[in-house]
């Protein structure tokens, strides 16, 4: 498979990947602490809750797309090679949207770790 | 941070490094997919390893998302990422992948990362509620 044909994969992967992280850390903002929440109201309750929230959906919904790309993306080349390169330009692509979209206040120590993270990610791509 | 919440992050990464190699090992059997043959995905779901790779990334998940629900998509992404240490060293061990002295750099680097973000607060308090509580602070 031609090395376009496999950044395009990895793209797709980042792009759906990253609105479905920051639709599902909304979400999860939203609904609170799940441990608290099954000690108080029990397992069944959680479920319920979750799954009753659209945007914890939609964001499973983008999770998915991300899932079945990063299968194909796995049949073009290695997992040594795909997951790290996807998940490096993700935490590039998160630290960004959590601060727009969820008002995350990612200070120095938070974006030194991304690039960091990131950094290590594209060397074991290597 | 208590130990639970520690365990849920640790969890998270063995759960996701477990299903990654899964994964890479049953798409292995199929050769490359494209949109001719793209129905070769419907037979990978029946396959073994696929399967535990599916099951894994249930585990993942499921952790995954109570962590975002006690902190900050920006505090769990790099504090798990020691998963693709993990992931590295599975792939040289079950699928024979080569892990040179580049791979150990980067792995180092994940690991400082890691410890940056994992020594930080997790979650990020909203304005309106830091304004909240300071004159409660004054008063005591």
């Amino acid at each position: 498979m031609s090395t376009l044909a496999v950044w395009s994969g990895i793209a797709t992967i980042v792009v759906t990947a990253t609105a479905g992280d920051i639709l599902q850390a909304g979400a999860m903002k939203n609904i609170g602490d799940l441990g608290q929440l099954r000690q108080s109201s029990g397992t069944l309750a959680v479920v319920r809750r979750v799954a009753s929230n659209s945007r914890f959906m939609l964001g499973l919904l983008f999770m998915a797309l991300a899932f079945f790309s990063l299968l194909v993306t796995l049949s073009w080349e290695n997992v040594s090679v795909v997951g790290p390169a996807s998940a490096s330009l993700t935490f590039i692509g998160n630290a960004f949207a959590a601060r727009i979209f969820l008002k995350e206040r990612v200070d120095h120590r938070r974006w030194l770790a991304a690039l960091f993270v990131a950094g290590g990610v594209v060397l074991l791509a290597r | 941070m208590t130990a639970r919440k520690y365990l849920v992050l640790l969890a998270v990464v063995i759960f996701g490094s477990c299903g990654d190699v899964c994964l890479g090992r049953g798409m292995r059997d199929f050769g490359a997919v494209t949109a001719s043959n793209w129905h070769l995905l419907l037979g990978a779901i029946a396959d073994p390893w696929i399967i535990a790779g599916i099951c894994f990334l249930i585990g993942f998940f499921c952790t995954y998302i109570t962590a975002l629900s006690w902190a900050d998509l920006t505090y769990v992404l790099p504090a798990t990422a020691i998963s693709y240490v993990f992931m590295a060293l599975l792939a040289r061990i079950f699928l024979h992948e080569n892990v040179t002295l580049v791979h150990w750099v980067g792995i180092g680097l994940i690991t400082a990362g890691v410890g940056f973000v994992a020594t930080g607060p997790s979650l990020t308090v909203p304005d309106d509620a830091a304004l909240n509580r300071r004159p409660n602070r004054e008063d005591v």
